[in-house]
């Protein structure tokens, strides 16, 4: 680190329209530095980075890389100078093998024939150096995530990257994955490589950076060692006021609200089935499903979500069956929460009023001989907008399009469709199914989310969360269950599980021991 | 690479722009035609105006022909709401124009020996019945089989113009009209009057008016237009809420249809008479291009087609007076409707340079 930074960017300012994406940011990277990026969604994040790759030209500022200036605009200027970036979603071909994703984009098209002995020899030497083990000739399409992302580092690193930005890098690693991955970066760092690390879990941003820059709202709002700096003085810098974390009430778990005997339910368009499916909620308890996503969750928020019938097996809401139809399902008192908000949850080109009533336009309540009740319709929206403080509708009220929310207060417009009662003071709902609530919003919002959930449950909700956030897992559950392959262990209080423990069942293995079908799953 | 990004929500000024934005550009596109032909622009247009617009007898004739394209001009609305590309209008027109006759027709001189009173409603009912029978076929086959109802529409279309083609030269001819292929007439009973006196329009603009005037009230007030607007908007969303997707698609299809096949109703009862295979010039088709003008909306769809059909009958007096081929009037409505596609993308998406962010 003693000679001079390996990255200085100086006053970079990129604006679309009217937004600031990046107000005059300036940042150094030290040799043998890990570097993370924090900031909430849309502050500014993935437009530096992008600058920094060449994606897109600033309007101001300049780059230097290792003291000599960086073309802007210029993705091979930035792979030339040693800069390699790691995306979120990989950018791997499934039905290639490891070398030849790694040997990819990296030959003249003009060369008869591709130099795989010397390629692969590279491949070789990287990963003993940066002691990423993967197999070479092994199909892409049959590694693990982790594996995949270790792919992706020696993309970059066998081009001969010295600065590793990673995007997200944790999002979809399971425990043990990200603890492998902080292994890797530690290797990196010795080697002398930089590494910028972009996150908004503030744990990992502690564990692996030496200093955090913060961004808000397009600005740098502080760069900080990390060696001094505290979670909730992250999460005020991030967001710019103290969050109160949710608060939870004490809850007595009733009757039994849900219950599910062998279900099972059979794929749909490639996605994994449900396989002989068993758990119990009760009244008031919180029932979480943890797990790698792709694993059934969607057959299982299918079932739930009255979308999809029951293949085998039984499944019971209050002792009584239920048919496989939403309107069923709304009107058993099953408030349901999409994974995609955008896709699935609300139609963007509705009105807010109208995304309010989706549900339940045509029930009494808001519909009479075929006509929509709109004076009623419009002032149950009008409560909703108040009470679950939905924002973004000046103007138009509940006229505005739902699209033009932002992704916190469509989630709160969910929220508040599914758990508000039409008549002011009756029932809420009997059961609360949440896949993904709170992914992709802010820290802000996730409170608010996590705190109606919970107060939802405290007045006598059962619910049944699916979630890939570990934290969120903790935050909110009573009970864990873990997804695996379409099949679930059985449920244990969250104090019986260890977060190496859930790590294991998320890959398969139960307490150490193989289960029984992971044997067949890798015969096949 | 430049990439469209969706407007979080495009300004209603823009959206209102958007079709005379259009309609500017395809006259400027067409002058270059006009101008190839040889003839003076200023002047070539300015009886295109007229002969559209600027008299008794030109607005006559251009709300005659108004007539059919606001039936089917909302035939392709409703159904393009739902996301239901009902490119079939036209054959559905033939065969309702067909089924009109069949019940509204001379039957051996005295006809059912019904009144008109009963026969009138009977004859418009058949014939919404029959379009919409032809469109449910398509329509099932979407819902059920993932049948893609572009191509089963747009060919079935062909079929029914050689059935009518068929009983024109069979059973339904008219013997007495000289061995020209063309069906028997309707009674005078269920001819539809005319509207203004010496003009050839006809009541049928009346019912054209109403139904669009319904139309938009299913849409905006209904639970049946809700679920259209949804289904239409996010068919995901809507089935994830509970909207039967497959029975409000079945709705849609019956809607459509039945419009097209008054449309043929409307016009053999309202114009000619009897049916022949020449009747629409391509009304159905052009229903689309006036669905897609209105942006959707009925009663933008009547502003649309009065604006077609003048379009239409203007380009006939010019290419008299000045040597323009009448094809023109094909060109500008062809034009306008790509010109209105890209200036409806315009209002609502931008374009931006770069990746993603």
């Amino acid at each position: 680190m003693t000679d001079g930074p390996v990255l200085r960017l100086s006053g970079i300012s990129k604006r679309f329209g009217a937004l600031v994406a990046n107000d005059d940011i300036s940042l150094d990277l030290g040799r043998g530095e890990v570097l993370a990026l924090l900031g909430e969604n849309g502050a500014g994040k993935s437009t530096l980075v992008s600058i920094l790759f060449g994606h897109y030209v600033a309007d101001a500022g300049r780059i230097e890389v290792f003291g000599r200036p960086l073309p802007p605009g210029n993705p091979k200027a930035a792979l030339a100078a040693g800069v390699g970036m790691v995306h979120q979603h990989f950018s791997l071909a499934d039905n290639l093998s490891v070398l030849d994703n790694v040997m990819l984009g990296t030959e003249p098209l003009w060369r008869p024939f591709s130099r795989r002995a010397e390629a692969r020899r590279k491949l070789g030497d990287t990963a003993a150096r940066f002691g990423l083990g993967v197999k070479a000739e092994a199909l892409v399409g049959t590694l693990s995530v982790g594996e995949r992302q270790r792919v992706e580092i020696l993309k970059a690193l066998v081009r001969g990257a010295r600065i590793l930005i990673l995007d997200e890098p944790t999002a979809v690693l399971t425990p043990q994955e990200s603890e492998s991955l902080f292994a890797t970066l530690a290797q990196l760092v010795a080697e002398g490589l930089s590494v910028i690390f972009i996150s908004h879990k503030l744990d990992e941003v502690l564990r692996v950076s030496q200093r955090v820059a913060v961004l808000r709202a397009g600005r740098l709002v502080a760069t900080l060692p990390a060696a001094g700096a505290t979670k909730p003085m992250l999460a005020e810098l991030m967001v710019g006021r103290a969050i109160a974390p949710a608060q939870r009430r004490p809850r007595q778990a009733g009757d039994v609200v849900l219950a599910m005997r062998g279900a099972g339910v059979d794929g749909e368009g490639g996605r994994p089935p449900l396989a002989d499916v068993s758990l119990e909620i009760r009244a008031g308890e919180i029932l979480a499903i943890a797990g790698v996503s792709g694993n059934g969750q969607q057959a299982l928020a299918g079932l739930l979500c009255g979308l999809q019938p029951l293949a085998a097996g039984s499944l019971q809401l209050r002792g009584a069956g239920l048919a496989a139809s939403p309107r069923a399902w709304v009107a058993a008192g099953v408030a349901r929460i999409p994974e995609d908000r955008h896709a699935v949850g609300l139609v963007g080109d509705l009105a807010l009023w109208e995304n309010a009533v989706l549900e339940r336009y045509a029930s009494a309540d808001f519909a009479r001989l075929g006509v929509v009740r709109r004076a009623a319709a419009r002032g149950y929206a009008r409560q909703l907008i108040e009470r679950f403080d939905v924002r973004g509708t000046q103007g138009a009220g509940v006229e505005t399009p739902a699209r033009a929310l932002s992704g916190g207060n469509m989630q709160k417009l969910i929220l508040g469709r599914a758990l508000m009662p039409v008549m002011p003071g009756a029932a809420g709902p009997v059961l609360i199914v949440a896949d993904q609530p709170t992914w992709g919003l802010d820290i802000g919002a996730v409170a608010y989310v996590h705190q109606q959930l919970l107060d939802a449950c405290a007045a006598g909700a059962a619910m049944l969360l699916i979630s890939e956030d570990l934290d969120e897992i903790f935050a909110l559950a009573d009970r864990i269950a873990v997804m695996h392959h379409g099949r679930l262990t059985p449920a244990r209080p969250v104090a019986g599980w260890s977060l190496g423990e859930i790590g294991l069942a998320m890959t398969g293995e139960t307490c150490g021991v193989p289960a029984a079908h992971e044997s067949s799953h890798a015969a096949a | 690479m430049p990439r469209l990004e969706r407007r979080a929500a495009p300004s209603r000024r823009a959206m209102l722009a958007a079709p005379f934005v259009a309609v500017v550009f395809t006259l400027m596109v067409s002058s270059l035609l006009v101008a190839w032909a040889g003839a003076p622009l200023a002047r070539a247009y300015a009886l295109l105006l007229e002969g559209g617009f600027g008299s008794r007898f030109a607005w006559g004739e251009t709300l005659t022909r108004a007539t059919p394209l606001i039936l089917t001009g909302l035939a392709a609305a409703v159904a393009f709401r739902a996301r239901l590309f009902n490119i079939g209008a036209e054959g559905q027109l033939y065969l309702g124009a067909l089924a009109a006759v069949a019940v509204g027709g001379l039957h051996g001189g005295d006809g059912f020996a019904l009144s008109p009173w009963l026969l009138f409603p009977l004859m418009l009912l058949a014939a919404a019945l029959a379009g919409a029978l032809l469109l449910l076929v398509p329509a099932l086959m979407k819902s059920r089989l993932g049948v893609d109802e572009v191509v089963t529409t747009l060919l079935l279309n062909f079929v029914v113009l050689l059935f009518v083609s068929l009983m024109l030269d069979g059973p339904m001819k008219d013997p007495m009209a000289m061995g020209w292929p063309q069906s028997v007439a309707l009674q005078d009973g269920v001819q539809l009057g005319k509207l203004v006196e010496r003009s050839r329009v006809h009541t049928g603009l009346l019912i054209a008016l109403g139904l669009a005037l319904l139309l938009w009230a299913l849409l905006k007030f209904t639970t049946t237009g809700f679920q259209i607007r949804a289904l239409g908007a996010n068919a995901r969303a809507a089935a994830f809420a509970g909207m039967p997707v497959g029975w409000v698609t079945v709705k849609v299809a019956l809607l459509s249809g039945a419009l097209a096949g008054l449309a043929g109703a409307v016009e053999v009862a309202g114009r000619t008479g009897y049916l022949t295979l020449d009747m629409s010039p391509g009304y159905g088709y052009s229903g689309i291009v006036i669905a897609m003008l209105a942006g959707l909306h009925p009663l933008g769809v009547v502003a649309a087609a009065v604006f077609v059909a003048g379009i239409l009958v203007g380009a006939d007096s010019m290419s008299r007076a000045v040597a323009v081929p009448t094809y023109i009037a094909d060109v500008i409505v062809s034009v306008s409707l790509l010109s209105m596609l890209v200036a409806g993308l315009a209002a609502q998406y931008r374009l931006r340079w770069g990746a993603a962010a």
